[in-house]
């Protein structure tokens, strides 16, 4: 008879399992980006999913892993979904393969692959072409009541070629709202003024509240299927609310509005998409509360007062780094003991 | 008089186990056995030591083995008469090898006939009662197999007693039939507890579901007018009916990490050994049955069986109407979370065997390589004693056992509720069963070498200090010769010649 220690159940919870409910709750934010951004969204996801699993599959090679257990496991595609929705919809290969390159070789395999990783490769890879790509990382097209897709010609020329003489990202790119508020607020403009322009909608940006409404909805699915857990989502939005609701009150002509703030930019993806990736977030729950204020915090401060639109990547990061030292000081009190660890 | 009813709240860990049939309340006696094998060790303590010889004709209920000398242990009773054939080494359930005394019966089933049976055992004295159930070779029979005459420690401060029909594990269901069929013995076992104590409150813990076992309880109550008494029901979480959990969810005291039962003033004792001490007190029975639940899909009729010990367990399996065809081939003595695989049903049921898990093959995780840990936290969220498995696992890899011991390693209860939830497939319970074990030695060893340094000081300092006195009365002695008159008047004399001596030359 075979002889094995308990327990001699087991649950059917498994990375794949997880992976494949984050990849699908992210699915209504994918569709909202391509309705709202057009045919480059879908290129640029399909470009990076292949790259970020071609990347982690010679990964695993040099690095002797199974790469078929591993490859199977969706971390990759999790990481590619991340990095096309924090990218601008449409650019060309290089930069997408220079954010997956970042991403999956750099910030997960160099540090041991998936379970390892300090930082969020996502994040990492999108931050790396941010610096690295300015230009192309500022190219989203306008999303506006007249304008109008790209053809499939133009986006695959786009693509392959980037910029040409008489195709320029200014042919089809316009502010996004966060952009807008950045600049115009400097010119002296009040959020009304800025808010009635084309590129706003009904809460917040045109296109943006929807996109945030969508992961949102798709994070609170997560959160019905155990797979994140309240903590960060509701610490870094509770905190972002209640920071853009202090500037708000005090001075409305020059602070976005909390609704407006929470749901611009990538938000409601960082929320429930990046600040809780369990491996680069805080260990225990007290952690993962301070983590998600960290967090809330630091994006408002970075979208009020730093040189980028939305500084949510940079956030992440930062918390990332601080990780340790969260986790150094809230192991949570033990059963029967009197004082925490 | 109604009965008091507490509905305990859902605690915030463990695991919810989807609903699965269990062998239900009903109990079923278990053929006489041709032979039993009775281990001197199945209980907490040291291996027993056995008074009868080979050849020597037994009855049933007579004591085969004492308890050694200043240890903590428990007497064995012959559980059927006949002859001893020998007394060997041999394989005991979920325990190293121990020595085993082999009964053949003669069929008869002939009792002892030094009972002490007693028709009101609560006009006993506290020191008799006691007596009594150290006497009966009694356990904690929900599988810790504590030695229930030690647990039962009267003026250790304990105000309440909680008794746990709760049932641990899914699957088990040898206390609800226990509790559907003995309630009035059960109760009479936890006022002899209560005196015995010196308790004033009792809580009987079970199941929400057990319903057949709440109303035996609960008409059992109406009949007993003691208003010490409660029922509690428990949510099905695993592992609610650990004692140190319960204890926590009953009365909100936790037992302190790594001290004794009693040190909150609530102790658990599982309702089978209630019985137990109840049959003692009243019919002179000692602990020679049990009963066992026989269940899973590797069997045709999962039940529950009234089973003397050291039956073999291949015995058990037969009156469940044998393996059935989706049999996985292993057999588990416990619960599916932390029972313990056997090597074979030819093993004897012991007072620990609560169950025989026969599983089907689709009941059996087949367990996934390891992957890396990727610090979801699921592991801490359901752990009972609150610890963080990732971070110990963590700790575990660079074999930092100092922090271990503060990350909590030690108060690790072993539930594998962490296993079942890990999405990684990483055996948590076996590493920290391992790491638990190494980190014993480990300070095992320190307090070894520590004595052995003490040793060598104060060997070192006697040493100094037997030199030190020697030379004193050394130095004594030569003062003593030197410092008196007379001496000093030799000295002087002596002096005076020498002196003399000179001048002359």
């Amino acid at each position: 008879m075979k002889l094995r220690t308990a327990p001699h159940w087991l649950g059917n919870n498994s990375i794949p399992l997880m992976m494949r409910r984050v990849l699908l709750a992210l699915l209504p934010a994918c569709v909202c980006v391509w309705l709202y951004f057009g045919w480059g969204f879908i290129l640029n996801l399909l470009f990076l999913c292949a790259a970020c699993l071609g990347i982690e599959a010679v990964a695993l090679a040099l690095r002797r892993r199974d790469v078929k257990t591993a490859l199977g496991d969706g971390s990759a595609l999790v990481t590619a979904v991340l990095i096309a929705l924090a990218m601008p919809p449409l650019a060309p290969w290089w930069v997408s393969l220079t954010a997956a390159a970042f991403a999956v070789g750099l910030a997960k395999h160099a540090y041991g692959g998936l379970g390892y990783n300090p930082f969020n490769p996502a994040m990492v890879g999108y931050v790396t072409v941010l610096v690295a790509f300015p230009q192309h990382l500022s190219a989203w097209p306008a999303i506006g009541a007249e304008s109008q897709w790209l053809s499939l010609h133009q986006t695959w020329q786009y693509f392959l070629w980037g910029a040409q003489p008489g195709f320029t990202a200014d042919a089809f790119s316009g502010a996004t709202p966060l952009d807008s508020i950045k600049m115009q607020l400097g010119q002296m403009r009040t959020m009304s003024e800025i808010t009635g322009q084309d590129n706003f909608g009904w809460l917040a940006g045109r296109g943006w509240e929807w996109i945030n409404l969508t992961a949102a909805a798709g994070g609170l699915w997560l959160l019905r299927k155990a797979v994140i857990s309240w903590h960060v989502p509701a610490s870094m939005l509770a905190t972002m609310a209640l920071l853009y609701f202090a500037f708000y009150a005090v001075e409305p002509a020059t602070n976005p509005s909390p609704v407006s703030g929470l749901l611009s930019g990538g938000t409601m993806l960082a929320a429930f998409f990046i600040a809780t990736d369990p491996v680069s977030g805080a260990a225990s729950n007290a952690g993962r509360i301070i983590f998600g204020i960290g967090a809330g915090l630091l994006c408002f401060a970075l979208r009020r007062w730093g040189a980028y639109p939305d500084g949510i990547a940079f956030a992440i990061l930062l918390m990332n780094m601080s990780v340790p030292l969260i986790d150094r000081f809230t192991v949570p009190r033990i059963y029967g003991r009197r004082n925490r660890p | 008089m109604t009965v008091p009813v507490i509905v305990v709240a859902q605690p915030d860990w463990g695991i919810r186990f989807p609903e699965r049939p269990t062998a239900g309340g009903e109990l079923q006696v278990l053929p006489l056995p041709n032979s039993v094998c009775v281990p001197l060790q199945q209980h907490t303590g040291t291996e027993a030591i056995a008074v009868v010889q080979p050849g020597e004709h037994v009855l049933t209920g007579q004591p085969i083995a004492a308890i050694r000398d200043h240890t903590l242990g428990a007497k064995l009773h012959a559980p059927i008469s006949g002859t001893v054939t020998r007394i060997q080494r041999s394989a005991v359930p979920g325990r190293r090898e121990s020595l085993s005394i082999f009964i053949e019966s003669d069929g008869r089933d002939e009792r002892w006939p030094n009972y002490l049976s007693r028709n009101n055992p609560l006009r006993l004295s506290t020191r008799e009662l006691r007596q009594a159930v150290i006497e009966g070779g009694i356990v904690g029979l929900g599988g810790a197999t504590f030695p229930a005459g030690v647990k039962l420690n009267p003026g250790s401060g304990v105000d309440t007693l909680i008794l746990n029909g709760a049932e641990c594990e899914p699957m088990i269901s040898c206390d609800e039939a226990l509790m559907s069929n003995e309630s009035p013995l059960m109760l009479l076992g936890a006022q002899i507890m209560l005196r015995i104590l010196e308790a004033d409150e009792c809580i009987i813990a079970i199941k929400q579901g057990m319903d057949a076992s709440f109303e035996a309880i609960k008409q059992a109550l109406e009949k007993l007018q003691d208003d010490r008494f409660r029922i509690a029901l428990v949510p099905p979480v695993y592992p609610i009916g650990g004692e140190a959990q319960l204890i926590q969810m009953l009365t909100d005291r936790e037992m302190p990490s790594g001290g004794l039962p009693w040190d909150c003033g609530a102790i658990c004792q599982n309702v089978a050994t209630a019985a137990a001490v109840a049959r003692q007190l009243t019919s002179g029975e000692p602990l020679i049955s049990r009963i066992v639940t026989v269940t899973g899909k590797g069997v045709r009729n999962p039940g529950n069986f009234l089973a003397r010990i050291g039956t073999p367990i291949s015995e058990l399996v037969a009156a469940a109407g044998g393996y059935s065809e989706q049999a996985a081939g292993s057999l588990v003595m416990g619960g599916p979370m932390m029972g313990i695989r056997l090597p074979g049903d030819s093993l004897p049921v012991t007072k620990a065997c609560n169950c025989i898990y026969a599983p089907g093959v689709d009941e059996l995780a087949n367990k996934p390589a390891e992957k890396a840990c990727i610090r979801c936290g699921d592991c801490a969220t359901v752990c009972p004693v609150n610890l963080m498995p990732q971070l110990l696992l963590q700790t575990l890899k660079v074999s930092d056992y100092e922090r271990l011991g503060q990350l909590g390693l030690p108060d690790c209860i072993d539930c594998g509720c962490c296993d079942y939830v890990c999405p990684s497939d990483i055996p948590l319970t076996r590493h920290f069963i391992d790491a638990k074990q190494n980190l014993w030695e480990i300070s095992f060893e320190k307090r070894r070498a520590e004595k052995a340094a003490r040793r060598i000081s104060e060997r070192e300092k006697r040493q100094k200090r037997d030199t030190d006195r020697r030379e004193q009365s050394f130095e004594d002695q030569i003062h003593a010769v030197t410092d008196t008159e007379a001496a000093k008047q030799k000295l002087a004399a002596l002096l005076q010649r020498v002196n003399q001596k000179a001048d002359d030359s």
